[in-house]
Parts: structure tokens; C-alpha cells; sequence
């Protein structure tokens, strides 16, 4: 990592009592008004209030599903300054692990009681995380550590693991596409007045908003997360003062990989099909939530997320064949406003 | 003479020297040396893969740029030809209108993309590119009207190049001098051109400059190169010749779609091709493309003969299975970063210029 020099103090600060409190951080507000700012603004255009809201559901919960897929690899980013062009594969390879549990489990799937079919579905999170959390401290292991500071080697070896591990993954669960049904209790939809409500997206959308505040209080309430910050902040800092840096980042890592695994099982559950090839389709829309965002902004990355999702919802309803090319239309016009991503980390 | 040809960039190493000339003589009389369309057909995207990788390798391997645009540039040029010619009557006005219309897109998409893109990091670039493509291949698909959408479009080409077409009623060397061979020698002479035309570029002080900006970005800004300049003009004219390429492969196959022009296997193909062939290394296309192509039309009847002998073992067979050809060259692209950062030319001419 590349020593940071101290920015210089404007000149008021300096001579000040020495107990006055440091200046507040500016908080930047305009990214987080964008999310509902287009969600009014939407209302007109969408005409009747029950579809408004049916469309607003269904964009959130995609927006959460992608959420929790991008915010490991940019958590990943943010801290190791490692792009991991394989975090498809984390995707995919959750997604299939999740198989293993909900496929055998079939009866409890089928079964008419809400607390089996959401402990079935837990479990086969469970797995799915342990599965890929295991596999990303492997993939750091053997793949990202001997090339870490070099960006093309990075992206060119993750690329190859990416490679591998989707023809893997035709090895061990076979080649045909997989169908992976709904509990019998999340299928269908609530009717709310008029609008209609899919289950599912409801669950997604707890689940998202559950592991972001997990990772907000993690990342700002805990030491874990006090060392982490700082790690990035300064790595030799944090290893002089005696912690292992080194460790912390492939937990770290294996972190992330978990988080891509738990969003493929809810990403697979929501296409209702698994096929190897879903870990590099997913990766465009990965990407472009992490650059909307900014590299290695957790926040950002939630904005993002959302904001596609409900940008490409509103736009199949509104306009279908815009539809096709709204994230770019998004991505540009967030890069033309602000270069580096909704919340930019200036330093990098 | 051979020299001014190759523009000073000899092999430099006998078994690469002889690999080259073998390759080069198999393209330049594969019509005449085997029988049947197979063949023939592997002959001519060996031709177009090299052209397709060297242009990929003057952005990666020379001005170490990570571009995942690069297919959309290969069937932008395949599909201007392919409309072009998709009219009633196919004429070469219809092919030529088609291909200035695809190569002026193109430069303009290189130029935003470029201006938009190259002045983040290679990272960001990288993303932008692959976001941008996969958006481009989805619309690609999507406008079925006018591309013909996912089954893509079958056209037929002018009278001259028809498989039906006799240029002489006798045949030489035991082959018709037909319209497929005719198609043939025009894809090999215009591929051995940009190749050419590429090796040319990449010894030429612009290419010294490339090669600096890759080396160190920074030093090559402040001996007075505006570096800006010269990666978006490297990132034109390698997606010009990659457009070219794709005119070529879109007049031999006779077919546009978004799988075989657009896809990102293909993107992949190409990454895998430049790495394991050596980057940096113009020849380094030529060895990997051919290496490729004939695994990716050989490689897979070889697996099958040798399956049943393994039918027992469980995941072994699986692994060893036709389909799962690519894992095995997957693997290889990794060892290969780690272990040959320069790839088979690049161990052959025994020079490692390590980073």
C-alpha cells in the first residue's frame, strides 16, 4: 500500500484548545435523497398507485438481492484493493450449494407451514454461505496472494478462476440447467388494496436491509470493524500497533465470498433456475452497481443497487425496450455527475 | 527483404521460427492439403483469431490496457457486412456500404468509450468495458427486427464467393476453384494484411511509446508523451482491425449472430488465446490462436475416444468429459499468468522481461 502523507490542516485548526473537538466530517446527503427523489417522481409517470407500488416492491427486492452480491466484492475492494473479476463464481457456486440442502429437503420445502419452509431455506443459506466462505479463503489463498498490487494480473487471474470454477461446477452438479422451486409458502403474492405484493420479494427485501444493517453495525460499532477501517486507513499503522492486518483481510475476503454465496442461493430462489453460466450474468450488473457507487463504498454500493433496480423496473413498465439499456443510461449519467461514484473515496 | 516484412521483429528463436512458418503454410494452402468443409472451416477462423487476438494484444499485451469491448467491436464490423448483404440481392455495394457504416460506428464508440474510460484506472476500465459490451450484446439480441435477435441472420454473398461459382471449369491440385475458395484466400490475404499492418504498428515508434506507457505510465507522461492520445488511439485502431476482422468472419461463415460474434465466450476465447500465446508478443496470436482453434475443433473428439476408458471413476470421467475442454485450458491460463507471464513465444524466445 502506498503511504498516505497527513493532509495539511487549513491554518485556523492548528493553534485551537487543545480539547476542541475535531471537525465534524461533512455528511454528503444528495446520493442518499436520489432513491426516494425517483421514486415520486416515478408516480406521476406510472399513473395508478397500486402498480406504482407492485413495481416499487419488486425493484427493492432486486435491489436488495444485488445489494447483498455486490457488497462483498466491494467491501473486498475497499479494503484489499483486490477486484475479484471471479465474484460470479461465489455467486454461482452459493447458488448450487444451496441445492444440496433444498432439493433433498424437498418434502419440507413443499410442506404448508411457514417455519419449515423458511427453516429449509435458512439452512440451505447457511450451507451456501460456509460453502463459499470456505471457497473464498481458498481462492485468496491459492489465486489473489501472489498477486496482490498488480491490477492486470488481478484482473486477468480472477478472470481465469472464473473460468474454472463455472466448468467446475458443470463437473460436480452436471451441465443442465437446474430448477429450483419456491417454498410453498412464499409463493404467490399478498394482495394490499389493489396492489399485489410477490412473498418473496418481501422476504428479499428483509433479508437486504437485515445484512446491511449488519454490516453497518459491524463495520462502525465493533473493534472488528474499528480495525478494519482503519487497516484501510493505514496498514502499516495497524500492524505496528500489533494486530494481525493480514489475517483480518482473508476473513475478510471469505466474508464477502459468504455474502456472494447468500446472494446466488436468494438470486437463484428468485430465477427459479440455476445454470453455470449465471455467475458471469450477474457480474455486469454487479459491476455496474460497485462503479455507480463508487469503489469500495459499502453505502454507495446499497444506493446503487437500488437505484438500478428500480431504474430497470420502472423502465421495463414505462418504456420495455429502454428497459434494455437503462443501466448504462444510469451508469453514465451518474459518472457524468459525479466521475467516481456516488460516494467516492477521494484517496483512491 | 523478409526483414522489411516483418518490420524488424524477426521470431528470434528457431522453434518459433519454424511454428510460424509451418502455420503460416497449412493456412496458405489448407484448401489444397485437406479435403472436406471441416478443415477448411478451422483453417479460416485460425486466420481470423489471429488477426482478432493480435488487435487484442496491441491494447493488453503492448499498452497494457484491460478491454472486455472487444467483441462488441468484432461483430459491430461482422454485423455491418452481414446486413449489408442480407438485402435480396446481395451485391458488393450492399457488403461495402454495410462495412464503412460498421467502421465508422466503430470509431466512435472507441472514441467515447476511450475518452470516457481510459482516464480511470485499469480496474475501472475494465468494469465500464465489460458493462458496456454485455449492454451491447443484449441489445443486439433484443432488436430482433433488425438483427434478426438471438438465432441471429443467415445472408448470401455475392455471386463471385457462392460455393456454386467456377472461376475455371478444371480443377487444380485435385479442388475446384470455387466461390468457397475464393472466400478463403480473400479472408487469408486480408488477415496476413492487418497482421501485418499490426506487426508494422507495434515496431513503429507508436509502438515504443505503447510499450513505454505499459512500463511505466507515469515516466512516459513526463518524457513529454501525452499518454491520453496515444491509448485512445491504440484503442481505435486495435477496435478498427478488430471490426475488420469481424467483416471477415462474418463474409466466411455467411451467418451474423450474437453468440458466435457478440458472445462473451468469445471475449474469454480471446483473453485465454493472448495469455497462453504470450502477451506483448505479436506472434504470440498466431501460436495460441492456431493452438486454440484446433484444440476447440479437435481437442473435444480426442476427449471423447479416450472417455469410455475412464466411464468408472466418478469425477474424474465428468472432468474428462468433450464439453469440459475449456476447464483444462482454464487451468492452464492460470499456471500460465504465475509461471510464463510472457507465454509460449515469450518462453521460446527465452526473453522474460518480468514487471
Amino acid at each position: 500500500m502506498t503511504s498516505v502523507l497527513p493532509p495539511t490542516l487549513p491554518k485556523g485548526i492548528l493553534p485551537a484548545a487543545p480539547d476542541a473537538a475535531l471537525p465534524a466530517a461533512r455528511r454528503d446527503i444528495a446520493p442518499l435523497l436520489l432513491v426516494p427523489a425517483l421514486m415520486l417522481a416515478m408516480l406521476p409517470l406510472v399513473g395508478s398507485f397500486p402498480t406504482w407500488i407492485t413495481l416499487t416492491v419488486a425493484g427493492l427486492a432486486m435491489g436488495m438481492m444485488i445489494f447483498i452480491m455486490s457488497s462483498g466484492l466491494t467491501l473486498v475492494f475497499g479494503l484489499m484493493d483486490v477486484l475479484n473479476f471471479g465474484h460470479g463464481a461465489f455467486v454461482a457456486v452459493g447458488a448450487y450449494a444451496a441445492t444440496m440442502v433444498l432439493l433433498p429437503m424437498h418434502g419440507w420445502l413443499e410442506a404448508d407451514s411457514l417455519l419449515l419452509n423458511l427453516g429449509v431455506l435458512g439452512l440451505a443459506m447457511l450451507v451456501a454461505m460456509l460453502v463459499t466462505a470456505l471457497l473464498g479463503w481458498a481462492f485468496e489463498r491459492v489465486i489473489i496472494m501472489p498477486v496482490y498490487g498488480q491490477h492486470l494480473k488481478q484482473i486477468l487471474i480472477t478472470m481465469g478462476g472464473m473460468i474454472v470454477a463455472e466448468q467446475l461446477i458443470s463437473v460436480i452438479w452436471g451441465a443442465e440447467h437446474i430448477a429450483l422451486p419456491l417454498p410453498a409458502s412464499l409463493r404467490g403474492a399478498i394482495v394490499l388494496g389493489d396492489a399485489a405484493i410477490e412473498k418473496y420479494r418481501l422476504v428479499a427485501v428483509a433479508v437486504g436491509l437485515v445484512v446491511f444493517a449488519a454490516m453497518f453495525l459491524v463495520l462502525n460499532r465493533t473493534k472488528i470493524g474499528l480495525l478494519i477501517r482503519a487497516g484501510v486507513e493505514n496498514r502499516e499503522m495497524v500492524e505496528a500497533l500489533g494486530y494481525r492486518v493480514r489475517r483480518l483481510f482473508v476473513a475478510v475476503f471469505a466474508a464477502g465470498s459468504a455474502l456472494a454465496g447468500l446472494g446466488g442461493v436468494m438470486w437463484g430462489l428468485y430465477k427459479e433456475t440455476l445454470s453455470a453460466s449465471m455467475g458471469s450474468e450477474v457480474m455486469v450488473m454487479i459491476f455496474i452497481v460497485i462503479i455507480i457507487g463508487g469503489l469500495g463504498s459499502v453505502g454507495g454500493c446499497f444506493i446503487g443497487a437500488l437505484l438500478m433496480a428500480l431504474v430497470a423496473n420502472y423502465a421495463g413498465f414505462l418504456a420495455p425496450k429502454l428497459a434494455l439499456v437503462s443501466n448504462i443510461g444510469l451508469m453514465i449519467a451518474v459518472l457524468l455527475w459525479r466521475p467516481a461514484g456516488l460516494f467516492s473515496n477521494a484517496r483512491r | 527483404m523478409i526483414n522489411q516484412l516483418f518490420s524488424g521483429d524477426l521470431p528470434r528463436s528457431r522453434v518459433l521460427g519454424a511454428a510460424l512458418i509451418a502455420v503460416f503454410l497449412g493456412l496458405a494452402f489448407a484448401p489444397f492439403l485437406t479435403s472436406g468443409a471441416r478443415p477448411l472451416n478451422t483453417a479460416a477462423t485460425i486466420c481470423i483469431y489471429i488477426v482478432l487476438v493480435a488487435s487484442y494484444d496491441l491494447l493488453l499485451g503492448y499498452t497494457g490496457i484491460v478491454s472486455f469491448a472487444h467483441t462488441m467491436f468484432f461483430g459491430i464490423g461482422a454485423y455491418g457486412v452481414g446486413l449489408g448483404l442480407s438485402g435480396d440481392t446481395p451485391g458488393w455495394s450492399g457488403a461495402a456500404t454495410g462495412l464503412v457504416l460498421a467502421l465508422m460506428l466503430t470509431i466512435v464508440l472507441a472514441l467515447i468509450v476511450g475518452l470516457f474510460a481510459l482516464r480511470v484506472r485499469a480496474i475501472f476500465y475494465a468494469m465500464i468495458t465489460l458493462a458496456v459490451a454485455a449492454s451491447f450484446a443484449v441489445l443486439a439480441s433484443q432488436l430482433s427486427d433488425f438483427t434478426g435477435g438471438e438465432d441471429g441472420k443467415t445472408f448470401s454473398v455475392p455471386e463471385l464467393l457462392s460455393p456454386g461459382f467456377r472461376l475455371i471449369e478444371n480443377e487444380i491440385a485435385g479442388r475446384a476453384i470455387d466461390g468457397k475458395l475464393i472466400t478463403y484466400y480473400i479472408v487469408f490475404f486480408g488477415c496476413l494484411l492487418l497482421f501485418l499492418f499490426l506487426l508494422r504498428l507495434v515496431n513503429s515508434p507508436f509502438g515504443r511509446v505503447l510499450q513505454a506507457i505499459r512500463e511505466n505510465e507515469f515516466r512516459a507522461e513526463a518524457l513529454g508523451y501525452r499518454t491520453m492520445v496515444y491509448r485512445i488511439w491504440a484503442n481505435c485502431l486495435a477496435a478498427l482491425v478488430a471490426a475488420l476482422a469481424g467483416a471477415l468472419m462474418a463474409l466466411w461463415l455467411r451467418y451474423v449472430g450474437p453468440k458466435t460474434m457478440l458472445g462473451f465466450e468469445v471475449m474469454t476465447d480471446i483473453l485465454l488465446i493472448v495469455v497462453i500465446g504470450g502477451m506483448g508478443t505479436m506472434y504470440g496470436a498466431v501460436i495460441g490462436a492456431a493452438l486454440f482453434i484446433v484444440a476447440q475443433n479437435y481437442l473435444k473428439t480426442l476427449m471423447a475416444n479416450s472417455a469410455p476408458a475412464l466411464a468408472g471413476i466418478p469425477i474424474l470421467s465428468d472432468a474428462l468429459h468433450p464439453d469440459r475442454w475449456m476447464l483444462w485450458l482454464g487451468v492452464l491460463f492460470v499456471l500460465s499468468i504465475y509461471f510464463f507471464p510472457t507465454g509460449i513465444v515469450g518462453k521460446l524466445r527465452g526473453t522474460v522481461h518480468s514487471k
